[in-house]
């Protein structure tokens, strides 16, 4: 299936292929620990970068001549590698979108107009503001109510109040795989089940987890999944919907215009099939093949080694940090992925963020876009420290120290 | 001093520094020897909000001079704000509406005045020069 064979994990490796990591910041060697706000990104796909645009650049799906038919060909073949990694039934069910918040906003209005008075939309209360504001417009709009499930101190989904608000009313559950700012990995499996049992439907934010794991949509079994190829290694400016088929076809389009359309007079409009139907415009060509390179890399990593490393390195982190006085991690759940989160009393995260870069280190500080969270934990935000399969431990050593440098300053 | 000889003055202190973090040492230094403001003062109409941290800032005019007193909830805005005081507290209104804050980036700080820094500080040198604008035509 991939044109590159799959290599035993081997961190130094990986780090060969990624340009980004090798430069100095401020006179030291870059740590990068922010891979949950965007990834770096490889030679493979880099190169398909500068390639396209160099010698390949034409606009697809209109053109007799040789260079748009094989641009076209290549953003096809992205979408085909896209599918077969994501174990979708068909190509037509990925379409390309903006990103994360782009696919969310298109199911949020299509499948939303299906929706009416009394019909309710459950949520967690660890969602991305990206899978929360798309359906409180929705719920506006149509008239429905949102609801959103607990979690616990721990930062876990409580399944037992997210059943108990989960009934025939329910017509769709958004909700994220992993968490951004917990690291919390949610049953999703399981939440797609009893989703199901009730008859609503499930669109998963797959945003953090594409990345960190192996994805099958056809054995997760739900109805839409969404991310963002930035933070899977791929350019920024493109993402992905999967949705099953059936209900991608009942969906009316979301934007209209060029490319999307089967025959427009001035009287009436016919629409394209799927996955065209959703794809109004020139789409970001480069974006899709790139996304597609992405995949290719992607599929050269043991991802199962990978994702053992990257739990290994949170869990290293989190083990050196929790002996600092006043250092609270948070999210504890029992089953999370490489995200370190964490505040300490008495100081603002933005303080040690500052400190952290000028010591070559990018961390994320803040509420990242996941406000109703920060209430719910009483603190303005926290600082992130979140790892991919890229990451060492030595760099996690260095953080550590400058962390306590950090503190030692600002105490 | 005037405006500039303040600036010039802080821009002089700045270059002893070797490393950004000895510069940050210095600013939360600053930040830590600023006067609070009362929690009980930290009211909305002071509040600028940030996207990070959080400024209160206090404007009063007296005697044809402007008078600030500003606090944080982040230590090293706070800092800043000390260097802000420092340069523009005392100022008539019309020098302080047209002042140039070239101290800022002379001393490497320029990314904390940054919009997309969202720490509350921009915010707070536009309020400072609105309070300033307010009181021009009064002098
Ligand atoms: C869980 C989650 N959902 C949604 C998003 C939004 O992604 P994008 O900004 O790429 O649309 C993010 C990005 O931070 C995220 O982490």
């Amino acid at each position: 299936m991939s044109d590159l064979e799959l290599k035993p994990f081997n961190v130094r490796e990986i780090r060969e292929e990624f340009p980004a990591l090798r430069q100095q910041i401020y006179g030291k060697n870059l740590i990068y620990f922010d891979n949950g706000a965007t990834s770096q990104k490889p030679k493979l796909v880099l190169d398909a970068i500068n390639l396209f645009y160099s010698k390949e650049n034409a606009n697809i799906h209109r053109g007799v001549h040789y260079m748009s038919q094989k641009a076209t060909t290549e953003y096809e073949a992205a979408r085909q590698r896209i599918q077969r990694y994501l174990g979708a039934r068909k190509s037509e069910e990925i379409i390309f979108t903006k990103g994360t918040t782009d696919s969310i906003n298109l199911v949020a209005y299509s499948f939303g107009l299906s929706l009416s008075a009394g019909d309710e939309v459950l949520i967690s209360a660890m969602e991305h503001h990206s899978n929360i504001v798309p359906w409180q417009m929705l719920c506006e709009r149509q008239g429905c109510t949102l609801k959103v499930a607990p979690i616990n101190q721990r930062g876990e989904l409580i399944l037992e109040e997210f059943d108990k608000l989960l009934s025939k009313k329910t017509k769709l559950v958004a909700i994220t795989h992993i968490s951004n700012t917990l690291g919390t990995i949610n049953p999703v499996k399981e939440i797609i089940e009893k989703a199901h049992a009730v008859g609503a439907k499930v669109l998963v934010d797959g945003a953090q987890s594409i990345q960190h794991m192996h994805i099958n949509v056809k054995e997760m079994n739900c109805d839409f999944y969404v991310f963002s190829s930035h933070k899977v290694f791929g350019p920024t400016g493109i993402g992905v919907l999967y949705g099953k088929e059936e209900l991608l076809d009942r969906m009316p389009p979301y934007q209209v215009g060029g490319d999307m359309i089967s025959r427009v007079t001035f009287e009436r409009t016919t629409y394209n099939e799927l996955p065209f139907k959703f794809e109004a415009g020139t789409p970001h060509i480069a974006g899709g093949i790139c996304l597609g390179k992405a995949f290719e890399f992607l599929e050269s990593i043991d991802m199962e080694s990978a994702e053992r490393h990257e739990r290994e390195l949170a869990k290293y982190a989190e083990d050196m940090l929790a002996t600092f006085e006043g250092l609270q991690i948070i999210g504890e759940a029992k089953n999370k992925t490489s995200v370190v989160s964490f505040s300490v009393k008495g100081i603002h995260p933005f303080d040690i963020g500052t400190l952290l870069d000028k010591q070559g280190i990018a961390v994320r500080t803040g509420h990242h876009c996941t406000q109703p969270l920060m209430d719910f934990y009483g603190i303005p935000g926290t600082v992130r420290a979140s790892f991919a399969f890229y990451n060492t431990k030595q760099e996690i050593d260095t953080f550590v120290e400058a962390v306590e440098r950090s503190l030692s300053m600002l105490k | 001093m005037n405006l500039t000889e303040k600036q010039e003055e802080i821009i002089q202190e700045f270059e002893v520094f070797d490393d950004w973090m000895e510069k940050y040492e210095y600013i939360i230094d600053l930040g830590k020897d600023l006067p609070k403001i009362d929690e009980v003062n930290k009211t909305d109409d002071r509040l600028i909000e940030g996207c990070q941290s959080r400024v209160w800032l206090d404007a009063h005019f007296d005697n044809g001079k402007m008078h600030f007193t500003a606090d944080s909830d982040a230590i090293i805005t706070k800092g800043i704000i000390g260097l802000l005081i420092r340069v523009l507290d005392g100022e008539n209104p019309s020098d302080i509406a047209t002042a140039d804050l070239f101290f800022i980036s002379k001393i490497g700080l320029q990314e904390h005045l940054s919009p997309t820094r969202a720490n509350g500080l921009l915010g707070m040198v536009k309020r400072l020069k609105l309070e300033a604008i307010k009181h021009i035509s009064v002098s």
